[in-house]
């Protein structure tokens, strides 16, 4: 990490030393950012030189002389907070009354130091200084991620959401305006197509919602005892129908233990999205096999294989962003929200899981979901 | 009503590039209207090669396909074929989503060899004018 620039400002040539010696070889650990920050240090000997120096250079902390030969430096503190410098100061003087130190607070100074200090007093100051610095602007660089991050997301939202509106509307005005004459047929395909992408749309919103749900924590959660055969069983039930369209055989193979302590409609949600990509991703003829496991530490492993089109090592690592969908030929045509596999480590994270995927391009993929027990008392631990 | 627009561009050659199926044959469908033969591509790679591989009178690109800037690169390079060929950009990325280019478009926003942007949710009677405008 830089090393944080402090400006000593001192009109005694022994306390600039003195200062220098304690703080050249000195570093500051910060423990929860696993970090540590030593000093780059300068020195001048009066408020002018100091008003110069900090004009030229960033500083991160001065140590400032109140009592300097031409400007004071409570004056200093002043002009700092004038110019909104991102600095700390520490206020440095040997006359230590209480008044001095709440107007050097009231100014902006961060702390006060009394003379004499010795080697150790200074460092305490400024680690002190240094942590609440660091931490600040770690906090604001996280803040600033947050915000883009959201601001990402919406942007792209909005897109998605638009796309599908542009092309029912695109189909509406030509219905409206007769612009395919008297061909029935054509209306009929534009009609039919409007109604998929609606369709596209309801699924975006209720995928949007989930997550929405998810990540605020709104969602209670009911942890009980739940088969995985059966919620497993439900979402091909509820994929079937898509399945049989293109002959897709579903095949599930548990012979152990399935009862796992957890939420049913967060499993749903889980294994609907893994049973419905390992269809929609699928070949005419295809195959879907679904295998319910325990590994060592008594932890669920569901592995869904397909026989599907697979995806290329490139597609594979971009595929667990928001609104990802892999563009190709292949998937033109299939549709989806881009949020499924969000929505899928989000909630395989809350039985402290991970999802992982295997795939070869035009052969198949298979995503292994591994969820762990959680405690039934767990409830009011909700995300 | 649509038959007030005779079809005048008869034996012309437009190129079409969108990755939305329904955006694509819309665009197609009020393109053919006019009168053009249309070439349609689906992603940038197949756009490229129709650019190559033909002769247009027309282009009409969509902005985002594999690449955030796919529509830009594809003006480019019909533009670098046959600079007389008008070209149009339609994108779903207007001012107000706020979406930004990436940099390295940004960069590259000097060259924008489209004639003109316009918004996806274009109406028939837009284009056509834009088409009629450009084609003069």
């Amino acid at each position: 990490m830089k090393n944080l620039r402090v400006l000593i400002v001192d009109d005694e040539p022994g306390m600039r030393r003195g200062a220098f010696k304690a703080l050249r070889d000195y570093r500051v650990k910060l423990r929860d950012f696993d970090e540590e920050v030593g000093f780059d240090i300068d020195q001048v000997e009066n408020g002018t030189e100091a008003l110069e120096a900090f004009a030229k250079v960033k500083y991160d902390l001065a140590l400032l002389d109140y009592k300097l030969p031409d400007i004071s430096g409570l004056d200093i503190l002043v002009k700092l907070q004038s110019q909104k410098y991102d600095l700390l100061s520490i206020m440095v003087t040997a006359y230590s009354s209480l008044e001095v130190a709440v107007s050097a607070t009231k100014n902006g100074a961060f702390d006060f130091l009394a003379k004499p200090f010795t080697p150790d007093e200074l460092r305490g100051v400024v680690q002190k200084a240094a942590r609440s610095l660091l931490l600040s602007r770690h906090a604001q660089k996280l803040a600033e991620e947050k915000r883009q991050v959201r601001f990402q997301f919406l942007s792209v939202l909005s897109h998605e959401l638009k796309a599908p509106l542009n092309a029912i509307e695109g189909y509406l005005n030509i219905l409206d305006q007769k612009v395919a004459g008297d061909d029935l047929v054509k209306y009929e395909e534009m009609i039919s197509r409007s109604l998929i992408r609606i369709g596209g749309m309801r699924k975006l919103i209720f995928d949007l919602l989930d997550l929405t749900r998810i990540e605020s924590g709104q969602k209670v959660r009911e942890l009980h005892e739940v088969s995985i055969k059966d919620a497993v069983r439900k979402s091909i039930e509820t994929v079937q129908p898509d399945a049989d369209i293109k002959n897709v055989k579903i095949e599930l193979h548990c012979s152990g233990d399935d009862l796992i302590n957890g939420d049913s409609s967060e499993l749903e949600i889980i294994f609907n999205n893994l049973v419905s990509n390992a269809v929609k991703y699928n070949r005419e003829n295809g195959r879907v096999d679904i295998y319910i496991d325990k590994d060592k530490e008594d932890a669920f492993i569901i592995k869904v294989a397909d026989t599907g089109i697979g995806m290329t090592a490139e597609e594979k690592d971009r595929l667990f962003g928001e609104f990802v969908r892999i563009k190709n030929d292949k998937t033109r045509h299939i549709p989806g929200s881009g949020l499924g596999l969000s929505i899928l480590k989000r909630l395989s994270s809350f039985y402290k899981g991970d999802v992982t995927v295997e795939s070869e391009n035009d052969v198949g993929t298979t995503f292994t979901v591994i969820l762990k027990n959680l405690s039934l008392t767990d409830n009011e631990d909700s995300a | 009503m649509a038959t007030e627009h005779n079809a005048n561009y008869n034996g012309k050659n437009a190129i079409l590039v969108d990755d939305d199926i329904d955006l694509l044959g819309q665009l197609k469908f009020h393109l053919e209207t006019m009168g053009f033969n249309v070439s349609t591509a689906e992603s940038q790679a197949a756009g490229e090669k129709l650019i190559e591989n033909g002769s247009y009178n027309l282009a009409v690109f969509d902005l985002m396909l594999e690449n955030q800037d796919s529509g830009f690169v594809l003006s480019y390079k019909s533009k670098k074929k046959q600079p007389e060929t008008p070209v149009i950009l339609v994108t779903a990325v207007s001012a107000e989503t706020g979406l930004q280019f990436d940099s390295n478009t940004n960069e590259t926003r000097s060259w924008i060899k489209a004639d003109v942007i316009l918004d996806k949710d274009i109406r028939v009677e837009q284009l056509r004018k834009e088409v009629d405008r450009l084609m003069q």
